[in-house]
């Protein structure tokens, strides 16, 4: 017995010495990093143990400029992109002809180089002196003055982001939807369908109970992956989120370690640990939700 | 309601696209079905009994012919207007609903002046499910249920809403042997209570025969005979219905008619009146057979099979097209094991002759 056992945790051991190195300890050393204070980074040395990082944290205008704006992106992008995949592959179910053909063009955005996804979103709203953007060019057929997207209003910004946010990850969902939908047995149609059910009916009332496992996957994933957002907002707005007002949570944790007012290793951990707690809440709070809603087989 | 096809046909496009013509699945379908009888559609898989359902339903449309319910022509109605009650092989009972919600399913699609109140919906649910006598299940999900149980609730949900007519397919293929006997007779008595008429799809011949009012017997989409389930077995209309139904099968023989005298081989059977000489096949039943020292068909034996009521002789000939004979005989009968051979007299009535090519019945006078 003690033998076998021995042998068990040999065969665990590269995964457990993996995952303790390079997730267990930083976690860990995080932690433990968001509750010194003072921390130097050249001395490598501290004045005390509290909980000031997270205080000067929380009031910082940025980092609650970050707090709004991600969950901002977290409540518009994640309703919407699931919804809109969720009527593109309803869609796509129901057609027979062109299906393939329209698969394909849904899952492209997955697959494009993100710089070129860039150049396009530059196109499409970026202020030139040659030319206002194919969106200004759409707005000003309809009487409406030109919106700089990129270094104007908030909203505008804010429009953008979501926009693109959603663009991204919507070939995922969709991929994952449609197969979900095509998996479902043709037979509880046929049922639905002889008893008189009306389309919607059958939507709601069989499709969505049967991939509902899938949409809950698909939001459990797209909130976290919401909360984690930093990349696209650099590549519409640059590395100085701050100045343009459009910093995520995780820009703010980056800022805080490399950017030009980096150097504070301390309040970086804090703000990861305060996110840490959001998400932690949030899907804490998705999965008693589900528990009513989800059906699994 | 009655039921009337007429002529109906469906065909499919061939899969294979260099193959020219069509996969015919049903060939030109025709006949009246009474009110409030049971049918039973027998046949084997692929024969297109599951097509013909399906065409009753609406969820397939026929490439021609024509459907009556009662006198409503209901060939382009689609399947949510026909009225039609069916139950699938798997049952398709919905998985995240409970048997309650999954009984009034079907009730809260009414709509305008048919729409029900909640009461309502539950008073009709709950008296379905009393004729299948699931009322203590209402409450469970379909995966909490026996597989007995869910085919009840699968015929409550299409009891509900008062079909015109009631289809089941395969209605009892997923249960095990003792409850498709139970299960069997239940239908019956539901379908007696209710007076719906009820179309069912089997390719269990002794299923169709013990509670099916009349059956009809097809075979690569054509069918091959429509009667009461006795009458067919007593007077097939050729080779394939004689083989098809009965169990253990017909015996086939290759024979002759020569000079008014049936002949198996040498031997010389049965005199028949009212055909030229001419090859010919022969179906016996296995209850034809008479343990015989003197009889006329003389078969090698090769073993005796005690079933307690009767036994089963089981021998062969060199004319018998359909491997080992099977011949059932009354317990009393002693047969002599250690003898190499076994003699036979036959009983006319249960001995049919088919034109040897075709297959289709020879009518004759057998003595």
């Amino acid at each position: 017995m003690e033998k076998r056992n021995l042998k068990g945790w040999l065969y665990l051991l590269p995964a457990i010495a993996f995952l303790g190195v390079f997730m267990v300890y930083p976690l860990i050393d995080v932690l433990i990093y968001s509750l010194e204070e003072g921390y130097n980074f050249a001395s490598q040395t501290y004045q005390g143990v509290g909980l000031f990082n997270y205080s000067y944290v929380l009031h910082d205008p940025y980092f609650l400029q970050a707090v709004k704006n991600t969950f901002l992106l977290v409540v518009i992008t994640v309703p919407l992109s699931t919804g809109i995949a969720l009527l593109l592959s309803a869609g796509l179910s129901s057609i027979k002809p062109l299906r393939q053909a329209y698969q394909t063009i849904y899952f492209l955005p997955y697959v494009t180089n993100t710089l070129a996804v860039g150049l396009v979103f530059m196109i499409l709203f970026k202020k030139t002196p040659y030319t206002d953007g194919f969106a200004n060019l759409i707005l000003s057929w309809f009487g409406s003055g030109p919106v700089d997207f990129i270094d104007g209003p908030y909203w505008a910004k804010m429009f953008v982001l979501c926009f693109y946010t959603i663009w991204v990850v919507m070939p995922f969902k969709v991929l994952i939807l449609t197969s979900a939908m095509a998996s479902v047995n043709q037979n509880y149609y046929n049922a639905a369908k002889i008893d008189g059910t009306s389309r919607f009916r059958i939507f709601t009332r069989i499709t969505l109970p049967m991939i509902s496992p899938t949409l809950f996957y698909l939001i459990i994933t797209g909130f976290i992956g919401a909360f984690k957002a930093y990349s696209d907002a650099v590549a519409l707005f640059g590395t100085d989120l701050n100045a343009a007002g459009m910093n995520t949570i995780v820009g703010y944790v980056y800022d805080m370690l490399y950017g030009n007012s980096g150097g504070y290793p301390s309040f970086a951990s804090a703000a990861a640990i305060i996110l840490f707690a959001i998400v932690l809440t949030i899907t804490c709070i998705n999965l008693l939700v589900s528990k009513k809603h989800v059906h699994y087989e | 309601m009655k039921v009337v096809l007429q002529d109906l046909t469906k065909t499919y496009p061939n899969r294979n696209k260099k193959a020219p013509g069509q996969v015919v699945a049903v060939n030109d379908f025709t006949m009246e079905i009474p009110d409030g009888k049971l049918i039973g559609l027998l046949g084997p898989s692929g024969c297109g009994k599951s097509t013909t359902l399906n065409l009753l339903s609406g969820l397939q449309k026929p490439t021609s012919g024509k459907i009556f319910f009662g006198d409503d022509d209901v060939t382009n109605l689609p399947a949510e207007n026909r009225g039609v009650g069916l139950v699938f092989q798997n049952y398709a009972l919905y998985p995240h609903l409970t048997v309650k919600q999954n009984i009034t399913f079907p009730l809260e699609n009414l709509k305008g002046a048919n729409k029900l109140t909640k009461q309502q919906m539950l008073e009709k649910a709950t008296a379905a499910a009393k004729l299948v006598q699931i009322e203590e299940l209402m409450d469970r999900k379909p995966s909490e249920l026996s597989g007995g149980q869910q085919q009840r609730v699968a015929i409550a949900r299409a009891l509900v809403k008062m079909p015109r007519i009631l289809l089941l397919d395969e209605p009892l293929s997923n249960l095990d042997a003792r409850l498709r006997l139970q299960t069997r007779e239940e239908l019956r008595r539901i379908q007696r209570e209710t007076g719906i008429t009820t179309i069912f799809v089997t390719h269990d011949q002794e299923e169709a025969m013990s509670i099916s009012d009349q059956i009809v017997v097809m075979n690569a989409g054509v069918v091959q005979q429509i009667g009461a389930p006795q009458q067919v077995y007593d007077d097939p209309m050729n080779l394939f219905v004689a083989k098809f139904l009965g169990t253990p099968p017909i015996n086939v023989f290759s024979g002759t008619v020569k000079d008014g005298m049936l002949y198996i081989g040498e031997d010389a059977v049965l005199p028949c009146k009212g055909l030229d000489n001419q090859p010919v096949t022969v179906g016996i039943r296995p209850e034809g057979f008479r343990l015989s020292k003197t009889g006329s068909l003389v078969c090698n034996l090769k073993g005796v099979e005690v079933m307690g009521r009767d036994i089963s002789v089981v021998s062969t000939h060199p004319h018998c097209e359909s491997g080992n004979i099977r011949s059932i005989i009354g317990a009393e009968n002693a047969v002599d094991t250690g003898s190499a051979t076994v003699r036979f007299d036959l009983n006319p009535k249960k001995v049919f002759v088919f034109h040897a090519e075709s297959g289709s019945r020879l009518r004759c006078t057998l003595e």
